[in-house]
């Protein structure tokens, strides 16, 4: 097993009454991309903030790049980077401007400034914009300005919180081509997120759901150790089907993806289509199917009850 | 070394947002010139031309010689005439002129009896002899116009009479040092000072945190190695320059335009306002670290400027006032610069001279700053 760059246990936060993050085990090796996966609330921002030395654990060891938390949270500053989920760098300064600032935070002297925002502009292709207020940049360039200036100072260890979330898809797919080259120069890159296609794409990924990891491991055996069977069912009628289908108790969830249902039902059940079959509710011309799990089945069969309509409402946003 | 590369960092930033922001950088000006101007033009405790109304039931050429003597001292000026006693309190209560002068039936009886006139000492218990002239009704709720009408209370008569001004030789001899002409705007500029620093060197700072915290620059700044002094002292540097063109408009306009003197050295001068530049910016910081937002802030250096300006001296004198306004006062730092800056311009005192209210300061920027870095945490608990 390679060397770990974050090492948690039992990490706790409580808010008064709220446990924003409870009994967190968390292991992170170097030179991986680790996600966070879970909707807002679930204390995605809360463990990020607890892992960065930005907010103190009510309990809890953690050992983040060898430094004890919070007690050497100063030291650790500078060699991590961080990327917060609201735009945080300056409005009123341009885009050279602002990693000028950041550049003479972190120590660099006249020539590596120079060196490392020329290497920085071309890389997340900040030329054409450089001169222009940050306030004025789009989603998609707020992002790369914000990334160019989490990694100014070349931290071993990245936190994104939520970074694509205003972003368009093809900006998306070009940030995480950008992440992965990070990570092949040896950076450990933690992200939060709570889109299905970017939590596969991380190496190794833990799903929160309020506060409590539900699951963790690499996202194809997550898929392949879920505790329920995928099935697809097409036909007519699928709304009234669905709600009798819920209605069953081996049945976790149903929800519909244009002219198919999918339906997940519970391991413990051997033939899940013989079941379903026999309970008489479906009609005789369905298609009927086992089908390969996807990443969001596996969220959906270890959170909680109803949790697409969680989802659902959050994607709205 | 790391550490001043910081706060230059920080400096630099402030500067260019500074630069920005044209409205602010406006006011940076324009607030020292306008207010100059007004307060400079507009105060004025050596009052003038009260308008005042006159009943005169004697109506003879002395009693009308008598308005004309009372009008040249300068003090009033008669802008009503009433018929009755009733007329005149109806007028006064409307507000239509500030004091009634009543000139009796007698007045000439009475003037020949009165002992300025020459006649010979009346013996003092002789009321006949012992009765003033004529009467003054004042609308006494403002001290100011009261005292002023009460000057004229023993205003000399003899004129009236065509007779020449007997010398009376006063009791004490006054000779006004540093003001000799009485001009109140000699007073009122370097205090002014104190004033409008108070008022923008806290505004700006105490907004400064809260609106790194409100933009959510914060968190990206409590992130970086950036200690919470370096912080501070990064963000108070570029506005002790903007504090130093404020006190050179006032200070040059004052002497130029309304002729104030300015006495003490430059340098006695400079090290006085530097420390308290800094002193108001580190209070400014104070509130910014227990502000959560900008109203916030806004709301707490009112609080503040307030009594600066009704207690530090500035209007009223610290004599004058309670020994709890007066403990309040010594809290201030406008209380102390006001004393060190007239001392300087007005006086030519050697700051040194002054040390505890040197001292003062200085311990206020000491304390101040240790609050504030000590307030501002580096975490978000």
């Amino acid at each position: 097993m390679s060397e770990l760059v974050i090492n948690a246990t039992g990490l706790t936060r409580k808010f008064s009454q709220v446990t924003a993050v409870s009994s967190l085990d968390l292991q992170v090796e170097k030179q991986t991309i680790y996600g966070f996966l879970g909707p807002n609330g679930c204390g995605k921002t809360t463990a990020i903030r607890l892992l960065t030395g930005l907010l103190k654990p009510t309990s809890g060891l953690v050992n983040v790049l060898g430094y004890h938390l919070p007690n050497e949270a100063e030291k650790l500053r500078r060699e991590i980077g961080y990327m917060t989920q609201k735009f945080s760098l300056y409005d009123d300064l341009t885009v050279t401007e602002n990693m000028k600032f950041i550049a003479r935070i972190y120590g660099l002297t006249a020539n590596e400034q120079k060196q490392r925002l020329a290497q920085l502009t071309s890389l997340y292709q900040l030329n054409k914009i450089s001169s222009q207020l940050a306030g004025s940049l789009s989603g998609g360039q707020k992002q790369r300005l914000a990334l160019a200036c989490a990694v100014m100072h070349k931290p071993k260890l990245l936190f994104l919180d939520e970074p694509t979330s205003a972003v368009d898809p093809e900006n998306r797919r070009e940030f995480w081509e950008q992440l992965f080259d990070l990570c092949d120069q040896g950076v450990t890159i933690l992200v939060s997120t709570h889109y299905m296609d970017e939590a596969e794409r991380c190496h190794k990924l833990a799903i929160l759901e309020q506060g409590v990891k539900r699951a963790d491991g690499a996202p194809d055996q997550l898929m392949n150790d879920m505790a329920a069977h995928v099935i697809e069912i097409s036909g007519d009628n699928l709304r009234q089907l669905k709600q009798k289908l819920i209605e069953q108790p081996e049945v976790i969830s149903a929800s519909q993806l244009g002219a198919h249902l999918r339906v997940l039902v519970s391991k413990q059940q051997h033939d899940p289509i013989a079941l379903l079959q026999g309970k008489n509710i479906i009609k005789k011309n369905s298609e009927i199917q086992l089908v390969r799990p996807s990443l969001e089945d596996v969220f959906v069969t270890c959170t909680g009850e109803n949790p697409l309509k969680q989802l659902d409402s959050e994607f709205a946003q | 070394m790391n550490s001043l590369l910081r706060i230059k960092a920080i400096m630099l930033k402030e500067l260019i947002q500074l630069k920005r922001d044209r409205m602010t950088f406006g006011m940076v000006i324009m607030i020292p010139l306008i207010q100059l101007l007004l307060f400079a033009f507009a105060i004025n405790t050596n009052i003038r031309h009260i308008p005042v109304g006159v009943v005169d039931y004697s109506q003879t050429g002395l009693s009308r010689v008598l308005q004309q003597t009372v009008a040249a001292t300068g003090v009033v000026s008669f802008t009503e005439h009433y018929s009755s006693d009733k007329n005149a309190q109806e007028a006064l209560d409307r507000g239509d002129v500030r004091a009634i002068l009543i000139i009796p039936k007698d007045v000439s009886k009475r003037l020949v009896r009165h002992s300025s006139v020459g006649l010979g000492i009346p013996s003092a218990t002789d009321e006949e002899t012992s009765r003033p002239i004529a009467q003054w009704l004042v609308d006494a709720s403002d001290t100011t116009i009261a005292a002023s009408i009460k000057s004229l209370r023993n205003m000399p008569l003899a004129q009236l009479l065509d007779k020449p001004a007997n010398r009376s030789v006063p009791t004490f001899a006054v000779t006004l040092l540093y003001n000799p002409e009485q001009r109140s705007v000699v007073n009122i500029v370097p205090g002014l000072v104190a004033i409008i620093l108070t008022m923008t060197m806290i505004m700006f700072t105490s907004a400064a945190i809260v609106r790194e915290q409100e933009r959510g620059n914060m968190e990206m700044l409590i992130t970086t190695p950036v200690t919470s002094i370096e912080l501070m002292i990064g963000k108070i540097i570029p506005y002790i320059f903007i504090g130093a063109i404020q006190v050179m408009i006032i200070l040059g306009l004052g002497h130029f335009l309304f002729n104030v003197p300015i006495n003490g050295g430059l340098g006695q001068l400079a090290v006085a306002t530097f420390l308290f530049i800094c002193a108001s910016l580190v209070l400014g910081l104070v509130i910014s670290t227990l502000a959560t937002n900008q109203l916030q802030s806004m709301q707490m250096t009112v609080f503040i400027l307030l009594p600066s300006i009704l207690l530090s001296g500035f209007m009223f004198p610290y004599e004058g006032m309670p020994r709890l306004a007066q403990q309040i006062a010594e809290a201030l730092p406008a209380t102390h610069f006001i004393r060190l800056i007239r001392g300087v311009v007005l006086r030519d005192v050697q700051v040194v001279d002054m040390s505890f209210d040197m001292l003062w300061l200085m311990i206020f920027i000491l304390v101040g700053l240790a609050i504030a870095a000590f307030r501002f945490k580096k975490t978000l608990d």
